[in-house]
């Protein structure tokens, strides 16, 4: 098995960290991993994307010619990236803020407005935690709280509020959508 | 120990203290910041540890010189424009024996080029780059776990030959997080007769580039000569990825490896019999592993990161034994695997 996730949004949105935290969890899960951002003079606003890919054996590429999952934060990466998305692939779409819809008919989609979600909790920074929240309910990759556990490792030592927020955020997400 | 999740410049700064580098000298420069900011950070903590910010990529290679001259275990790292900076400074530390670690995690070039990962430094490594008759051992890891083995390795080989050793990488090499195990690095041996430390009341040592006479300087440069001839009997590193049936080889190092190794999965799917040869060492190349190769293989293809310079190097390992083709993106382009896959496919039934 070899699964293939691009995330990709605006900088600032925090779409390095999804996949970070995700390449961590499945790491300590036991799978291999490979962790890919695409790095460059981006800033807040600019676009940011990473590639993560989890595989029970050595990762040949950690480049993604057809990845299984898209999660997009933002309308622009909707539009780079939907034609890569294998046939029977699943597009994770923030609809807060995109609007359009992927053209291609063979994907599934799955759109969640994580951005509002998150200003119903207060707090509009953690909508990428929240589209974890949907996105680890949906692929199973890695389960839920080994998910949190490593999100806790990464953030550090920073407060312990975080950590709460996160949970909360995180399950937000994860009870919004069905599990299929 | 455990294994951590680390970018591969990071992997390099750590791989490089636990080897005993307590001197590291560096100017920041896209996409090996990293590097940089982890020598900043951890060299302060570890004891005897040095780091410096140098005014130039040029300071920072001379300054390991000498720092490597007293007797420290030395590293500096830029990427491609910085380390054309740096070349005068790596010929001198060749002619001095002067062990050290350069790396250079390239970018798309020529010029300033641009910051996305590229091979295009392939010839400036290889072939010396800086002036005069002399060779650097040249590393190019493909994994992240590579980087931080061929780091240790390369201290080792550096003192073992008193030479300046580069390991080459590109920006996504850099940037790229894998999960890591940091091997126990050896004891370092390195005779104390050739660190200047003080002559106190015995004689003076010299350690010089300089030789005005023209008999000396040739003795000098045979002398090297000799020793780039063990290095080549004796540290080829390559890897064979599913050539035991294979009716077609792709040769590529590093990120383009990688790739390959991608294209060769969807290719194999689909029943076509592709292998790999990675060399791990660009110099000395596998020269005579790969024209082995040719004994029951006649159709070869390239793969880089760039118009073409380890072409060269296939060509002169293969002589004409068999079919070379290339496929390239230089300038900061990542194909795809299935990009390469459609070469790979296209080419495979080829007899020209």
């Amino acid at each position: 098995m070899i699964v293939k996730t691009i995330f990709s949004g605006f900088g600032g949105q925090g779409v390095l960290m999804m996949g970070l935290s995700l390449a961590h969890s499945a790491m300590n899960s036991g799978y291999h991993v490979t962790y890919l951002p695409a790095y460059g003079a981006e800033v807040r606003g600019g676009t940011a994307n990473c590639t993560v890919a989890i595989a029970d054996e050595e990762i040949a590429s950690p480049v993604a010619s057809e990845p299984d999952y898209l999660v997009a934060m933002n309308s622009p990466s909707l539009f780079t990236f939907q034609n890569k998305l294998s046939a029977g692939g699943t597009i994770f779409l923030n609809s807060s803020i995109v609007e359009d819809r992927p053209n291609r008919l063979d994907v599934k989609v799955c759109a969640i407005p994580c951005g509002d979600i998150a200003q119903e909790l207060g707090n509009s920074r953690v909508a990428n935690i929240i589209m974890m929240g949907i996105f680890i309910k949906k692929t199973n990759i890695v389960p839920a709280e080994m998910y949190l556990k490593n999100l806790e490792l990464i953030m550090g030592s920073k407060k312990k509020t975080v950590a709460e927020v996160n949970r909360k955020a995180f399950a937000a997400g994860f009870d919004y959508v069905s599990d299929n | 120990m455990n294994k951590v999740l680390m970018s591969g410049n990071n992997i390099i700064g750590e791989a490089a203290i636990r080897a005993g580098c307590r001197f590291y000298a560096g100017y920041p420069i896209t996409p090996q910041n990293e590097l940089t900011e982890y020598m900043a950070n951890h060299m302060r903590n570890t004891p005897d540890g040095v780091f410096i910010q140098s005014e130039s990529e040029i300071a920072a290679i001379n300054m390991i010189a000498g720092a490597s001259a007293a007797g420290a275990r030395v590293m500096t790292s830029s990427s491609s424009p910085g380390i054309s900076l740096k070349q005068e400074g790596i010929s001198s530390m060749a002619a001095c024996e002067l062990p050290g670690i350069i790396v250079n995690i390239m970018r798309g070039g020529p010029g300033l080029g641009n910051i996305r990962p590229s091979q295009g430094d392939y010839f400036q490594a290889t072939r010396g780059g800086g002036h005069g008759d002399y060779r650097t051992i040249v590393f190019a890891p493909a994994t992240c776990q590579e980087l931080a083995d061929l780091t240790m390795d390369a201290f080792d080989l550096a003192d073992k030959y008193r030479s300046p050793v580069m390991i080459l990488a590109d920006g996504m090499m850099g940037q790229m997080m894998e999960p890591v195990v940091f091997k126990k690095p050896k004891a370092r041996i390195y005779s104390e007769k050739f660190i200047l430390q003080g002559a106190g009341t015995g004689k003076s040592k010299f350690i010089r580039g300089l030789i005005l006479d023209a008999i000396d300087m040739e003795e000098h440069n045979w002398k090297l000569a000799r020793k780039y001839k063990i290095i080549a009997e004796n540290e080829i590193r390559y890897e064979e990825h599913q050539i035991e049936d294979a009716q077609m080889v792709i040769v590529a190092y590093g990120t383009a490896a990688r790739i390959a190794k991608g294209a060769i999965k969807r290719l194999r799917d689909n029943g076509l019999k592709v292998g790999l040869f990675r060399p791990i060492t660009l110099w000395p190349f596998p020269e005579l592993n790969l024209r082995a190769l040719s004994a029951k293989v006649k159709n070869f293809l390239v793969f880089e990161m760039s118009t073409g310079q380890m072409l060269d190097d296939v060509r002169l390992s293969l002589q004409g034994y068999a079919k070379i083709d290339f496929h390239g993106r230089p300038g900061g382009a990542v194909p795809t695997p299935s990009e390469l896959a459609n070469v790979i496919a296209r080419n495979y039934d080829k007899n020209d």
